[in-house]
């Protein structure tokens, strides 16, 4: 987590793939087509909804608008105040708000349970809170949740795809399903096993699928009717390493082509890589939220991890923290079994003194890293413990925490 | 089909149109047009965005793949069909050779058991493969084909009737191969095909019923084991408590009363009146609509439950 790629923001692609999305899409159809319903589907409300009044210069044809600046309530996905209790008394969702603009990736981060698939069954019209509201592609999920459900494609953690059906017809059902006419229909699955590289595997039973080819054949059937939100529940939980790299450049692709996406990870380094915008949950509540460099810049910084030799007692760990609070530089520091975790304002400067600070209180010092703060650092400050990708909360918390200065 | 989109969807234009969503097209800033201009003279033709509304689907497209897609898993287990017709070919030589002795019984009402015995094997069958049907839920609902389905446009009671539809399929072309079986070692059809089409219809009607009620159990309890101990616990009783295998005549009065209340035995003796010489039109009216009766309080009881699985979610 010392490296850094930088996030897939939306709204730069890179140059190589902006003909993925072709001007043809000329917002001035030769229809009656008027500029509020072309935006309608991500920035406008309801479409039952008349135009409202500042739907005019935000939709209007050939206008520089970038999606991200536009007012609230133009959101392509809008929380609020979502709760959710299950049977028996488990509140998933305590109050949960956010706000994701179109066009744009935003990372839900969160151990299992924080409550990040619950958000999404919300929003896809799965399930419906106890109180609180949301909006997806303008539309209210929970009075009009069957609009919702032509707007959106959601690849969900459990999959999805009929193994006992091939690839081809997975998606050909999903299509039918939607309605596409016969005649667009076969171009549509041709043209989204190509784009998964699914074609060799196109006739064989998705039983016979490798984890990555099963989660391409998820993506490639959500969509099949070009929603205009796609909802991505933990997409790359099981795959193995390079699976998992290939899943990201699939999904790096997709938000380079406009797409806005709620990606939900228990990876760090997906939502740093993948997102935007990142806010991390924990028990039903975002703890923080913004870009993963403000998150990080934050921080203020450098981080510092140092393993010990053991597991120090509560009695030097206190001594320790008192000790590094001392050193000049030092904002932070958390103790989580044999790791220390420091946040320094200039790392490389500040390390002597940090040695120095270890050798008075008696402790040995086996590594020592400088990185740059990662998400990762962001969990640690804001949990208070290790992010442990797929641990429940508190089984990892095995050191104390304590916020210096 | 707009002109633009045959376009769109050329080979060649594959990767750029394929994961493009319809909506974001009016955000498009002035700058990125430009530039994609070069990229993209490949579709030169602008054309209108697809609207969210270009896509709906009538129920009955929906109800007819959901149909098809059971279909075609079915017809990918050979093995299913053929231990079906192995099934229907054990049960009859082997019912048939260990009662054939019970026509003679005074009160039985003589003929062939062959005779007797076809319609109760056809119900039998229905009543057994019917009673499967909730496992093909629990696979759904574990594979999270039912929650992408409830996340899609895919109306409600074209997900659940595609299942009852899929049985009435299957019973039917079980119930035609078991009616040929039967006819090849000698069962006779007295009134013509009017007792094998009678036949046909309360199979259906009995498949119809017992597939909603295992898809409702299924929803509720979502566990496979508890779904083949309930059908175990329930398909034998169904079966000897009513007149598939042996006359009414001849049962205990206690079991008479039941098999009086048992949709199975409903089945069994509308077929069997109406196969007869002089069929009571009347008694096999009233069979007929009270299996018809039960298939509509069970799918509505499948309904209740569908609406449960998605308030737990």
């Amino acid at each position: 987590m010392t490296t850094h790629p930088a996030p897939a923001h939306a709204g730069q692609p890179p140059a190589s793939s902006t003909a993925q999305l072709s001007d043809p899409q000329n917002p001035v159809a030769p229809t009656s087509t008027t500029a509020a319903d072309t935006g309608a589907t991500t920035a406008e409300p309801a479409p039952t909804a008349e135009p409202a009044p500042t739907a005019g210069p935000a939709a209007e044809p050939g206008t520089a608008t970038t999606t991200s600046a536009r007012p609230g309530g133009q959101l392509a996905i809008q929380a609020r105040d979502l709760v959710k209790t299950y049977r028996g008394g488990i509140r998933a969702l305590d109050g949960l708000s956010f706000g994701v603009a179109p066009g744009t990736v935003f990372g839900l981060l969160g151990p299992n349970g924080a409550g990040k698939s619950t958000t999404v069954k919300i929003l896809t019209t799965l399930s419906r809170p106890d109180s609180g509201s949301a909006t997806v592609a303008g539309v209210d999920v929970l009075t009009h949740p069957s609009q919702v459900r032509r707007a959106i494609g959601v690849v969900t953690q459990r999959s999805g795809v009929d193994l006992e059906a091939t690839g081809r017809e997975n998606i050909a059902l999903a299509a039918h399903l939607h309605g596409l006419s016969r005649a667009e229909l076969n171009d549509r699955v041709t043209e989204l096993l190509d784009r998964f590289e699914l074609v060799k595997a196109a006739d064989r039973l998705a039983r016979t699928y490798s984890g990555g080819m099963l989660r391409k054949l998820d993506v490639a059937v959500g969509l099949v009717h070009r929603p205009s939100v796609l909802f991505l529940d933990e997409p790359t939980t099981g795959l193995d390493p390079q699976a998992r790299a290939q899943m990201w450049d699939e999904i790096g692709s997709l938000a380079t082509d406009g797409l806005t996406i709620l990606l939900t990870t228990h990876y760090l380094e997906e939502a740093d890589r993948l997102a935007s915008q990142v806010a991390i949950i924990d028990g039903g509540r975002i703890l923080v939220e913004g870009s993963p460099d403000e998150l990080k810049s934050d921080l203020r910084g450098d981080a510092v991890h140092l393993e010990l030799a053991t597991v120090p007692d509560a009695a030097v760990v206190a001594e320790l923290t008192v000790a590094l609070g001392q050193v000049a530089g030092v904002t932070a520091t958390t103790v989580d079994g044999r790791e220390v975790h420091t946040r320094v304002t200039h790392g490389a400067s500040s390390l002597p003194a940090v040695f120095a600070a270890f050798e008075r209180v008696n402790v040995a010092v086996v590594t020592a890293t400088i990185a740059r703060p990662s998400l990762d650092d962001v969990y640690l400050r804001h949990v208070g413990r290790r992010f442990v990708a797929g641990a429940e909360s508190s089984d990892q918390h095995l050191g104390t925490s304590k916020e210096v200065a | 089909m707009m002109p633009g989109l045959a376009d769109a969807t050329r080979p060649d234009a594959t990767q750029v149109d394929a994961t493009r969503p319809d909506a974001t097209q009016g955000t498009v800033d002035t700058a990125g047009t430009t530039a994609r201009q070069g990229r993209s003279v490949a579709i030169p033709v602008p054309r209108p965005a697809p609207t969210q509304s270009q896509y709906a689907a009538s129920a009955g497209s929906q109800l007819r793949w959901l149909t098809v897609r059971h279909l075609r898993a079915l017809l990918r287990q050979p093995a299913y069909l053929a231990i079906t017709i192995v099934q229907a070919v054990v049960w009859l030589p082997l019912f048939g050779s260990l009662f054939r002795h019970v026509v003679e019984v005074p009160g039985f009402g003589g003929g062939s058991y062959f005779d007797f015995l076809t319609p109760g094997v056809v119900v039998m069958s229905a009543l057994f493969s019917a009673g499967w049907a909730g496992m093909r839920v629990i696979v759904d609902i574990d594979r999270g084909v039912m929650d992408r389905m409830l996340a899609s446009p895919v109306r409600r009671a074209a997900l659940t009737s595609s299942a009852l539809v899929y049985q009435v399929v299957v019973t039917t072309i079980q119930s035609t191969i078991i009616l040929l079986l039967g006819w090849a070692v000698g069962t006779h059809y007295r009134n013509g095909l009017v007792g094998p089409v009678v036949l046909l219809i309360a199979a259906a009607l009995v498949a119809v019923s017992v597939a909603a009620l295992s898809n409702a159990l299924a929803l509720i309890v979502r566990k496979e084991d508890v779904l083949i101990a309930a059908v175990n616990f329930c398909i034998l009783p169904l079966t000897f408590l009513s007149s598939a295998i042996m006359a009414r005549d001849l049962m205990p009065g206690w079991m008479q009363v039941i098999a009086h209340v048992n949709p199975v035995d409903w089945a069994v003796s509308a077929a069997r009146e109406s196969g007869s010489v002089d069929p009571d039109w009347g008694s096999v009216s009233v069979h007929l609509v009270l299996l018809a009766a039960l298939a509509v309080v069970a799918a509505t009881l499948a309904t209740r439950a569908f609406d449960s699985y998605r308030r737990s979610l």
